[in-house]
């Protein structure tokens, strides 16, 4: 066998149903790990604690992609392998079927006795009669149809096919749609705290996810404000402290320079600015605080967020970085209830409602040093560096304060406010993909609804000068009853009844 | 916001509902074996009737369990009269739960799986009278009684409120359905392992309490045409989701596990679609796959929200 041989014996390999349906069951099994390891592009704070948690083993699992099994190459290749099988499948078809519909119905077959359904009268009128009339109903019918030879050829239900291969190519439309997404679209996460905004610019985002061919200078210089949030508890009953919902109110300005509009965003109710969706994700508190150093000038004055520990009580934790305090820089971290209650047993301080109904902070630990040469993340200082400052744990609620030792200054906790989480989508591959997901569908059911049926009429006057009538069906898939139908409105009421063929049926 | 009457109500419904089934189960079962015998005709109790290949059924009636019922009762007319009423409680409750909590009544894994057997009865229903498929009932009827049975005992939720998330006309767009696709792809599962059983009979002979089954390809062409008929259903509740997820967490499709499995079980009945048209997988291997298109379907019903963690995580488990 030559290369071009070889070759072709691959090609038909790869596009044989054998090979299709093993790669699709690989695909499948193939997505299984994704769902049972944390994955990068979901949940990467979920793949870190996977590392720590399993020294040994994540790296081995890393090196298989198991981290990133719908990126991973191995993944990839599964998939295009499909897809290329199914195109080399579904394109010829599409040709043969388009070949199929303006060429004539298959002729008669020599015995039509032999087929799944048949039947066989006779008439009084002439051949020529009989067969005029059976083209007549089967054109009326929608058959196409073909006249020769003393017989009549049609043949419907063109449907069946041409639904199946809408199908499979809007799978491929589909691939392609996902595809473009991935490429020229991108996604931002930002987290907002209330009276606070944020411009749509890469830098100003926390997370910023761009596809590969997206100029993130580019972007559609939108800008949005959060007003303010609302969270509402259920507040009685088993479901006690679960939310109802959320609606934090924006104002935005598209980037056409337009004036600000307001638009109060929901879960399941996004905003489309320019193209690109909006979506309110998650929230928490950001506890108002002020900060005076040791000479008495503030040093901080306003909100730090603090991230969830518990979304159930949203106890949550932050740190407050007093950057401008003299002649040390400050932090703190500290913990806030937005209901804050003490424990079964008195000892301890918990939140027992996620609403702001009794909010406390405990300021858990009080640092001196150069801060700013820490961690950035507003989140998080690194102790080491830093001094300590002895101080007791103290709760303080809205309006107490905390005095520093040494005279190094004093915190007072001033209230509170909300934060939200915004996600900024642009995805050019959305509407492409939801008109290939319909058509897939809408494929799909035509296919499954219609059949390929062929149907033959032959007249031939007999020795008696009576005509006979031979019909004969052929579906794909069991037979039908529209071929009785067929035959009950070509055969005369008075014919002799012959005996009905074997294989007529009866629904 | 509950009414608790109704919910009551509700909860009375489906344990009458889960009595009827089994009474329909056991008489179903009864009309399978031949219970319906002429009077005075009896067999020895413990006789096992062995049949070569292609046997008809046997014209003698073989109860192991039961004496003939004087005159002959007819237990399949009485199991789908019972079925019937079953079908009526159980709509009943499912609607009684929806008026308590005043919204779609599945929003959580119980009311889910509450619906998907209301589906998978009505799926039976259906075949019943447009395909006289009686001899399904006990299998549907032991598999709808499992479900309903697990989850009142596992997954029962007190009635209540949705979660913000969850607040959307998708929920009856998406949930139901997926809940009309798992109910159908359960009455394909039975009549699947019947055509296995069947096909195992056929070789091996058959156990006399199925003495009035029919033959294999009777099971291998309802259970195609209940995987066929839901199939795009199923894809339909994948899409729907998708756009909801769209609308909800700013993708229409990120991996989630819940996403990924329902993937995974689309992918194995379209191997199973097209299995049962390449030569070489007809038949029982088609038939496999079929049966493992299933598993996947429960792991991702359950599993899912049980072993892994991901967005759809509000099923109360």
């Amino acid at each position: 066998m030559g290369l071009t041989g070889w070759l072709r014996w691959t090609w038909r390999q790869l596009t044989s149903m054998r090979t299709a349906l093993v790669l699709l069951f690989l695909v499948a099994l193939g997505a299984v790990p994704g769902s049972i390891f944390p994955q990068r592009g979901m949940n990467p704070e979920r793949v870190v604690q996977y590392f720590d948690e399993h020294k040994t083993l994540a790296p081995i699992l890393d090196r298989f992609s198991a981290f990133d099994v719908f990126a991973a190459p191995w993944f990839a290749a599964i998939y295009i392998l499909l897809f290329v099988s199914l195109a080399g499948c579904v394109i010829p078809r599409t040709w043969q079927l388009l070949q199929n519909v303006r060429a004539q119905p298959p002729s008669t077959p020599r015995n039509l006795g032999r087929l799944p359904q048949h039947a066989t009268f006779t008439s009084a009128k002439t051949p020529d009669e009989a067969l005029a009339e059976a083209h007549a109903l089967l054109k009326g019918r929608r058959f196409r149809t073909a006249l020769a030879d003393g017989s009549v050829a049609s043949e419907k239900g063109y449907l069946h096919e041409t639904g199946n291969l809408v199908f499979h190519l809007s799978l491929l439309a589909l691939l392609f749609s996902v595809g473009m997404g991935a490429l020229f679209g991108y996604k931002g996460n930002v987290l907002v705290t209330e009276g606070l905004g944020f411009s749509n610019s890469a830098s100003q985002y926390d997370e910023f996810r761009p596809g590969k061919l997206v100029d993130a200078t580019e972007l559609d210089p939108f800008r949005v404000t959060v007003k303010d949030f609302q969270a509402d508890y259920i507040t009685e009953g088993p479901q006690y402290g679960q939310a109802k919902d959320f609606a934090a109110r924006l104002g935005y300005q598209g980037s056409s320079g337009a004036a600000e509009k307001d638009y109060t965003l929901r879960v399941n109710h996004p905003l489309e600015i320019d193209g690109s969706k909006l979506y309110l994700l998650g929230h928490g508190y950001s506890p108002t605080f002020k900060v005076t150093d040791a000479k008495g000038d503030v040093a901080f004055n306003g909100p730090a967020p603090f991230l969830p520990q518990d979304q159930g009580s949203l106890t949550s934790e932050g740190v407050v970085k007093a950057l401008d305090a003299k002649p040390e820089q400050l932090a703190f971290m500290a913990v806030f209830w937005p209901t804050a209650s003490r424990s079964a047993d008195g000892k301890t301080i918990v939140s027992v409602f996620p609403g702001p109904e009794n909010p406390a902070v405990s300021i858990a630990g009080v640092f001196a040093g150069d801060v700013s040469k820490g961690p950035r993340s507003v989140y998080r200082i690194d102790p080491s560096m830093l001094t300590r400052l002895k101080t007791e744990t103290n709760v303080l609620t809205v309006g107490q304060s905390l005095k520093f030792p040494d005279g190094k200054g004093s915190v007072e906790f001033t209230g509170y406010k909300e934060w939200v989480t915004l996600t900024v989508t642009h995805d050019p591959g959305r509407l492409p993909a939801l008109i290939s997901a319909a058509l897939a569908i809408a494929g799909l059911v035509v296919s499954f609804m219609t059949r390929r049926r062929r149907v033959w009429v032959r007249a031939a006057a007999a020795d008696d000068g009576s005509t006979v009538v031979e019909i004969g069906g052929l579906t794909l898939g069991a037979p039908t009853a529209e071929f009785d139908d067929l035959v009950k409105a070509l055969r005369p009421d008075d014919a002799p009844t012959e005996p009905v063929a074997a294989g007529s049926t009866k629904e | 916001m509950v009414n608790t009457d109704l919910a009551n109500t509700s909860n009375n419904l489906l344990l009458v509902t889960v009595l009827l089934y089994v009474v329909a189960m056991l008489a179903y079962a009864a009309d399978l074996a031949g219970t319906k015998a002429p009077a005075g005709k009896k067999v020895p109790t413990g006789k096992k009737v062995l049949e070569g290949v292609g046997a008809p059924a046997p014209a003698e009636p073989v109860d192991l369990e039961k004496e003939p019922e004087e005159g002959g009762r007819d237990w399949g007319r009485f199991a789908i009269v019972v079925t019937v009423f079953g079908w009526l409680a159980h709509a009943g409750g499912v609607l009684t739960r929806g008026l308590a909590v005043e919204r779609w009544p599945w929003g959580n894994m119980y009311e889910f799986v509450v619906a998907i057997c209301l589906a998978a009865v009505t799926g039976y229903l259906i075949l019943l009278v447009r395909q006289k498929a009686k001899f399904l009932g006990a299998f549907v009827m032991v598999a709808v009684v499992i479900g309903l049975g697990a989850a009142t005992i596992w997954l029962y939720q007190a009635p209540g409120e949705l979660v913000p998330a969850l607040k959307s006309y998708w929920i009856a767009i998406h949930v139901t359905a997926a809940i009309v696709a798992s109910g159908g792809f359960t009455v394909g599962f039975v009549a699947t392992l019947l055509y296995l059983a069947a096909v195992r009979f056929e070789t091996k002979g058959r156990p006399a309490f199925m003495a009035k089954l029919p033959k294999a390809e009777e099971f291998d062409r309802l259970s195609h045409k209940a995987i066929m008929f839901v199939f795009p259903i199923w894809t339909f509740a994948i899409i729907a989701g998708a756009i909801w997820a769209d609308e909800a967490w700013g993708r229409y499709w990120g991996w989630d596990p819940k996403e990924t499995w329902s993937f995974i079980v689309f992918a194995i009945y379209a191997g199973y679609l097209h299995a049962r048209a390449t030569a070489g997988w007809k038949g029982k291997k088609a038939a496999i796959v079929s049966l493992v298109g299933y598993a996947a379907l429960l792991f991702n019903l359950v599993g899912v929200n049980v072993f892994l963690n991901g967005l759809h995580s509000y099923s109360g488990m």
